[in-house]
This record gives structure tokens, C-alpha cells and sequence, in this order.
């Protein structure tokens, strides 16, 4: 299904050709090159970045009105302008988060992307990797996530999820009071609200910073397509 | 009602009552920070016409998508005497010592609109009606929550006897502090929906509303109108002081 996506639109081939020399065929392209990116979750991505970054500031401003810890957020970082206007910003993205959030997840159940990448999981894995990684000494296949990665992604994807059902909860503690009482009650429904976001800022973080130190996988995730002599540099392992 | 004065002004969309809200901004500005006037001069880049359209009508949207959640038979969770927030804060779009002192002796509520008994209420005619008594959570726009208690007639019943036509879509609230705000049809006959004359068993005090206060516990808290001195039903929607400014109208919780 995914192949389907990615392989007929001119735009990937093009964006592809245009990154690793002239007049590549999408046939020629299975040689060097892997999809890891089916276009679909490259679409579902940069939505979402949207959406989150719209929420996030938008949330900010609202958490300013009456914070429930000893800090505020910089105003600077934040959208809306004021009270009303990140209210607005807010209950207009969150359509856009989960409308795309609902499509990605649809398309990653069905298409077995989430199944395929993400998992298996086990414990035993995320140790091996995480000693690993201290060691500076990481798998790394192209289109294939290591453990660390598996765990990091399904987490924001919790997370998110997360989000969105505190941020229901918030929005209707009357309608949704059974839903509001399982997370806390309305007092604490904000602060999971709260803290699941901080989960994704954290997230956000450590994801930009990996785009910075290998900065090609900023590229895959516009054209769809790793190399693989370029990204399985470093040792594998059992 | 549930705004201290925090945060400016930067947009008007209906075109009522325009002298009032200029004096209501030239007072808003006493206390504004360099921060927020930058934002009034408009440098805020989201301040485009499109973006703000756009939002808007999200807002409306979301006004619809509301009224459809909304259940007319869900009741807000009502609480233990003990778990009254103690002191119950004050709130407004001004100081507490702002706050309006009706008269109680002269005071008359005034009936507007699609009502049949337009006759106008005294106090003692109000504190005649049937008074029932709710411990809620009243939960602000801007994220706190205080739980108290409050008393008055059903506002179902209020509008049975004075004769509203329940078919109407608003009823719109105006107030001894120059507030206005308006809810729909449903949410006023909601069973929890009380105007109420008591708070904490004692006649309201100025600071929470002096004589009424409409207490909304599926709405929040801006949307309950203090000092109500008239009240109209109506099928145009009459919007609200904050409603007005971009606050969501439904609002509902």
C-alpha cells in the first residue's frame, strides 16, 4: 500500500533527483536508494508539526492566564496575543490535530506502518540499545528504527493521545465528567493536560536535536528516500 | 464576569453599544503593561484579517459542534459542603471595589423580548419563588476552578411564569456593571441552570453579585451574569461583553 503512495507521484521522484543528480528513474532509484517515508506519513508529519506547534504556543498563553506552578511561559514563545486569541488558535487547531491525527493512525493500523516499524518492543531491546547508545555504538539500517526510536515514537504517539483525550476532558467536564473523573478530576485533568505536553515539548526537543547532528533524515522526511550505504555507517550488532 | 483585567482589548466585531466599550477601553488601558500595548498597535503577526476570519469562523463552528454535545438532561456534579472553596474569589473585567452597589429597595428586574408577562420583578417577588439550592464547580476561561454554593428559583421555572416562548434560541442578560452576555434556549432550561439570590446561604454580596447572579454550572464561569437588571429572549443573538472580544459564545462545559 505504501508503495502505492509513494512510487507513482512525479513530486517524489522529482524532489528525489533534484537531491542526488539529474534524470534518476523511480526504478533506478530501488538500486541505492530506500523509501522510508511513504508519502502519506510524510504528509501526516508536517501536518502535525503544524498542528502541534499552533497548540503548543496557543496552550502556553492559556496556561499563563492562571498557572498552576511557580512559572510562566515567556510570552515571546507564545500565540494568540491574548487570552481569547489563544483560545481561539487553540479550538481551531485541535480540528487539525486530530482530524490528521486520526488519518495517520487509520493509515498506519491498515497499512501496518506502526505495526512494522514500531515493533516488536521488548525491554530487553530498549536496554540493549540504550547501553549501546551511551557507548556511542548505535544500530543504525535505513528504515529500520532501533529500539530507542521505537520507544521514543510510540511514546510521543501516547503522549498525543494523551493530550487530546485530557484536552477533551478539559473542554467538556460536564459532558465528559465520566471521562474527566477517570484522569483526575477537572483540577486534575489539567495537569495531566499539562504534563503530557511537556512529554512532547521534551520529545520535540530530542527529535531536533537528532535532525541537527544527521541532518538527512530532515531531507527523507520531504523526499520519502534514505540512502542506504549513507545511513547504515555505524556497527551493528547481535 | 470571570476576567480580571489582565489582557487588552483588540477586537470589537458587533457593532453595539460602541460609546460604552470606549470608555470600558479607555479604562481597560489604565492598566495595560508595555507588553500589551504592543499588541494593541497591532505588530502581533497572527493579527491579519484573514487569520482572525478564520478563526472566527472556527469559533462559530465550534459554537455549533457544542450546542450539538451539549445534553439537556447531564447534570454537573454537585459537590459536599466541605468541599466549598473558601474565600470563593472575586471576578470581573475590574477591581472588586469597582464592583456595582444595587440598590435592593428599588431594584426592579426588567423583561424584554418574547415574553408574554412583562411585568417588571421586585426582590421580595423573587425571593418568593420556589428556591432550591446546587454545590457546584464553577470553572473560569482561563483554567482555575472554585467549587460554591447558590441558591434561587430554577430559571426554567422563571421563564415558565413569566411566560418566555421556550421555542425562542437566546436569552440575553444585561447588567448593573454594564456586562451583557446571552446563553441558548437549551442551557437556560436546564435543570441546574438557578437564578440565583444566595450565596452560601446569605443574600448575594456585592462582591458576588448583589441581587442575582445567573448560575450556569454547564457553562463557564464568564458566561454567568452578575447584577442582572434585564433580561430579554430573543432569536438574534445578542452576543457578550467577552463573547464579543473572542471569547467562544457557546462556551459550554
Amino acid at each position: 500500500m505504501c508503495y502505492r503512495f509513494t512510487l507513482e507521484p512525479a513530486g517524489a521522484a522529482a524532489l528525489n533527483s533534484g537531491l542526488e543528480g539529474q534524470g534518476v528513474k523511480p526504478a533506478a532509484l530501488a538500486g541505492g536508494k530506500v523509501l522510508i517515508h511513504p508519502l502519506a506519513v510524510r504528509i501526516t508529519h508536517w501536518v502535525n508539526a503544524i498542528a502541534m506547534l499552533i497548540m503548543i504556543a496557543s496552550g502556553w498563553r492559556i496556561y499563563n492566564a492562571a498557572p498552576f506552578f511557580s512559572f510562566t511561559i515567556p510570552p515571546q514563545l507564545t500565540l494568540g496575543g491574548w487570552l481569547g486569541g489563544a483560545l481561539q488558535w487553540h479550538f481551531a487547531g485541535l480540528w487539525l490535530l486530530v482530524i490528521n491525527g486520526v488519518i495517520y493512525l487509520s493509515y498506519g493500523l491498515a497499512s501496518r506502518h506502526i505495526a512494522a516499524n514500531f515493533f516488536p518492543l521488548t525491554l530487553a531491546a530498549i536496554w540493549r540499545d540504550l547501553r549501546s547508545a551511551l557507548r556511542g555504538r548505535i544500530a543504525h539500517e535505513v528504515g529500520v528504527y532501533n529500539a530507542l526510536q521505537r520507544m521514543a515514537y510510540l511514546g510521543v504517539i501516547c503522549a498525543v493521545i494523551a493530550l487530546v483525550f485530557s484536552g477533551a476532558a478539559l473542554w467538556k467536564p460536564v459532558q465528559l465528567q465520566e471521562l474527566a473523573a477517570l484522569i483526575g478530576g477537572y483540577e486534575g485533568v489539567r495537569r495531566v493536560h499539562f504534563v503530557a505536553m511537556a512529554l512532547v515539548v521534551a520529545f520535540v526537543i530530542v527529535h531536533l536535536v537528532m535532525v541537527v547532528l544527521v541532518p538527512r533524515t530532515l531531507i527523507s522526511m520531504f523526499s520519502g528516500y534514505g540512502r542506504k550505504t549513507q545511513l547504515s555507517r555505524d556497527t551493528h550488532h547481535g | 464576569m470571570d476576567e480580571p483585567v489582565k489582557e487588552p482589548k483588540r477586537r470589537l466585531v458587533a457593532p453595539q453599544s460602541e460609546l460604552i466599550r470606549l470608555e470600558r477601553r479607555l479604562f481597560l488601558k489604565q492598566g495595560l503593561s508595555l507588553g500589551a500595548l504592543t499588541l494593541l498597535s497591532g505588530c502581533d503577526v497572527t493579527d491579519t484579517d484573514s487569520v482572525q476570519k478564520a478563526l472566527w469562523t472556527m469559533s462559530r463552528w465550534n459554537d455549533r459542534v457544542q450546542a450539538a454535545i451539549f445534553d439537556p438532561d447531564k447534570l454537573a456534579p454537585e459537590y459536599p459542603e466541605s468541599a466549598i472553596t473558601k474565600p470563593f474569589p472575586f471576578n470581573a473585567y475590574y477591581p472588586e471595589a469597582k464592583a456595582p452597589r444595587v440598590e435592593g429597595a428599588g431594584y426592579k428586574l426588567e423583561l424584554g423580548g418574547m415574553i408574554r408577562d412583562k411585568k417588571p420583578w421586585t426582590l421580595p417577588e423573587l425571593y418568593a419563588l420556589p428556591q432550591s439550592s446546587q454545590i457546584t464547580r464553577h470553572i473560569c476561561v482561563e483554567g482555575w476552578s472554585a467549587i460554591g454554593k447558590w441558591s434561587g428559583v430554577r430559571f426554567r421555572t422563571f421563564l415558565e411564569r413569566i411566560g418566555a416562548d421556550l421555542s425562542a434560541k437566546y436569552v440575553g442578560f444585561k447588567c448593573a456593571d454594564d456586562y451583557y452576555t446571552s446563553i441558548d434556549m437549551p442551557t437556560a432550561l436546564h435543570p441546574q441552570t438557578l437564578l440565583t439570590f444566595r450565596f452560601a446561604d446569605q443574600i448575594l454580596p456585592t462582591a458576588y453579585g448583589f441581587p442575582m447572579k445567573l448560575r450556569i454550572p454547564t457553562k463557564l464561569g464568564f458566561k454567568n451574569p452578575k447584577y442582572i437588571t434585564a433580561m430579554f429572549v430573543t432569536n438574534d443573538n445578542p452576543g457578550g461583553y467577552w463573547e464579543d472580544q473572542g471569547y467562544n459564545w457557546f462556551s459550554g462545559l
